[in-house]
């Protein structure tokens, strides 16, 4: 199917701020003392995140894993609260109360970051469900990794997901690892998406470095659950340039493989299509480059002047 | 005053909130179309009343029934759902602990999970250890939920009322013996407040702290003991987070001598909290040691004499009052 030319351009721009971004958090990470705890990164999964959002609306809600700056960034998330709740800060989207692993942005119907995985797919069955309930025009997608898919939860929420037809995408990011196993080390099938016929419903297998294609087939699994027709399971093949989190020695990740991949980078294959196509100039380029830069600087700056929260503060938002 | 079973009051709750609230389902394995069709159980009908968009059966899939009402429950909608056993939160429990618990924290306030999670307890029934094991005391170890455990009729249709209405995850733990135990249960609208205990018995000399189908064991212990000149406080915690420290510490202090009974084995058990709240609050007013009547460290056995060796009785409860006043 044509990708409309606006819809190219919003996932270009949207890979963009999310290559960009993540590569500050990778640059602030080297300096001891910005940022604490783990940064867990989907830089070359880009195209996932992008090709997926561009074919929601604000409506629709997302349900994340530990990898999730990406979705979030794409479903249309402010940076400066991300950023500052990345930095612990009490300006951060959850008062610090998250970090950068449990990322939430309800007002953008992201509600939930998960870390435990396959903790997401029974939630989105819930979020879905409400959805039904209610008979809104309107979908939860559920991200998952290679791995979510070897949990039992996984089985129990799409079983339940097919059998009552809910409009649910699960989107599984197949990065080729889960931790520091190989994704034929975890499982013996060569497509999670296969799994899709054992629970009754549609399973398709896509480049995910092609935001283009991610972009067709996830409109189509949309407009299959819109119509009542319920949810898909969409793997998406991928990789991660950066291991599982920024203190991983990636000692098991073969250097060619990961050039292998770099060469296929999600960004630049959507870049040059749309210069080749017409749709983009190196002008345009450079002028969203530097609006790009600009939007994750001034993200920063917001996290860095902005205080942490009072000790105090932890006591508050356990109950409503 | 009707008189009903516990599990006829719950279902009277569950009428009245989802005729109240259009945002209220139920979700569980049964809670539709069961195997028993007993009036006494705490959904019979309610399928036919609202019909099957409300009253959903789900697969046996206790991980996805705890995610459907944490996902329903950010989106607005008031999920009531059942896991059969207690024993079977174990198949639950990384959504109702990881999740329920914790999404609102983890949003920084901005989300409510407005969900309950109804679970039946307790030992009896001879069906064993991996369908009767009392677990609250690790529910209510977990910031973020409320556990409560109804010990009659009323107080469980006024417990589930207030559950369903409040904006928070909500556990109540419903011993299945209770639900065949007619008791007084006020008709309408009738809300017994969360996190509020109540003295079922007063007396001077002893307080009984317990929940449960154990306040039956302690209002018929303290009835035979009130033959021998003494008098026994039972405290029905009803609520066990957020607990209500205030009743436990006043009667403490009115009585000067504590006993906890729980069905739940001893060791880790809710009555070292019980315990140690008295001890760090009222040391001084105790004029005799605290004790603890619990079930023993194992796994509740099936066989009957077995099993009834188990739960703790009058006897044990009288004998650790006596050894105290």
């Amino acid at each position: 199917m044509q990708t409309a030319t606006a819809k190219k351009l919003e996932m270009y721009r949207a890979m963009l701020l999310i290559r960009r971004f993540e590569e500050a958090l990778t640059e602030l990470c080297a300096i001891e003392g910005t940022i604490h705890g783990m940064m867990i990164l989907c830089t070359g999964q880009e195209g996932v995140a992008a090709g997926v959002c561009a074919a929601l609306e604000p409506a629709d809600a997302i349900i994340t894993n530990h990898r999730s700056h990406g979705h979030l960034l794409a479903k249309g998330a402010d940076p400066n609260p991300l950023m500052a709740e990345i930095f612990g800060r009490a300006t951060g989207c959850n008062r610090g109360k998250s970090g950068t692993l449990h990322l939430a942005v309800p007002e953008i119907n992201a509600p939930c970051t998960s870390t435990v995985v396959g903790a997401g797919p029974p939630i989105a069955v819930g979020r879905a469900f409400a959805q039904q309930y209610r008979d809104e025009q309107a979908v939860t997608v559920c991200f998952i990794g290679d791995g979510a898919a070897d949990e039992g939860s996984f089985h129990e929420a799409l079983n339940l997901a097919a059998l009552w037809q809910l409009p649910v995408l699960f989107v599984c990011e197949n990065n080729q690892y889960a931790g520091a196993q190989r994704f034929e080390e975890h499982t013996r099938a060569a497509h999670i998406a296969d799994r899709a016929a054992g629970y009754g419903m549609p399973g398709v297998v896509v480049d995910g470095n092609d935001a283009e294609a991610v972009y067709a087939v996830t409109v189509e699994a949309k407009a299959r659950a819109l119509a009542g027709n319920g949810p898909t399971l969409i793997e998406c093949k991928t990789y991660r340039w950066r291991g599982h989190g920024e203190a991983d020695h990636q000692l098991y990740q073969p250097r060619e493989e990961i050039l292998a991949w770099q060469r296929r980078c999600p960004l630049a294959l959507l870049q040059e299509r749309l210069l080749a196509a017409g749709l983009l100039d190196q002008a345009t380029v450079a002028a969203l480059e530097a609006e790009v830069a600009a939007t994750v600087q001034a993200a920063i700056r917001f996290a860095e002047d902005s205080p942490y929260p009072e000790p105090p503060e932890a006591l508050e938002d356990v109950f409503a | 005053m009707q008189q009903l079973g516990m599990g006829q009051a719950i279902n009277q709750a569950l009428l009245e909130e989802m005729e109240r609230d259009p945002a209220v389902f139920l979700a569980g394995e049964g809670v539709g179309v069961g195997i028993h069709a007993s009036p006494m159980l705490p959904t019979t009908g309610l399928l036919d009343t609202f019909g099957p968009k409300r009253v959903r059966d789900t697969p046996v899939s206790e991980a996805a029934i705890a995610g459907l009402a944490v996902g329903a429950a950010e989106a607005g909608l008031k999920p009531v759902v059942e896991i059969m056993f207690t024993p079977f939160l174990t198949l639950a429990s990384d959504m109702i602990v990881n999740h329920a618990a914790k999404l609102r924290y983890l949003s920084g306030g901005k989300s409510t999970f407005p969900l309950v999670v109804r679970m039946k307890a307790g030992a009896g029934f001879g069906a064993g250890c991996q369908h009767s094991h009392n677990l609250e005391a690790w529910l209510a170890h977990c910031p973020g939920l409320k556990v409560v455990m109804p010990s009659t009729p009323a107080d469980a249709k006024g417990l589930l009322k207030s559950a369903i209405r409040d904006p928070n995850p909500v556990v109540m733990l419903e011993d299945m013996l209770l639900y065949f135990q007619p008791g007084p249960v006020p008709e309408g609208e009738y809300l017994t407040p969360i996190g509020q205990a109540e003295i079922k018995r007063p007396g001077r000399d002893v307080t009984v702290v317990t929940w449960s189908k154990m306040v039956g064991v302690a209002l018929r212990a303290a009835d035979q003991l009130a033959a021998d000149g003494i008098e026994v406080e039972v405290v029905d915690l009803r609520t066990l987070a957020p607990l209500d420290t205030a009743t436990l510490l006043a009667s403490v202090r009115r009585t000067g001598r504590l006993v906890v009974l729980h069905e739940a084995n001893r060791t880790g058990g809710f009555a070292g909290e019980i315990a140690a709240v008295v001890l760090e609050e009222a040391l001084a007013s105790l004029k005799a040691p605290l004790r603890r009547v619990c079930g023993p460290d194992i796994p509740v056995p099936a066989s009957p004499p077995l099993e009834r060796w188990y739960i703790p009785n009058e006897e044990r409860l009288m004998a650790a009052v006596r050894d105290i006043v």
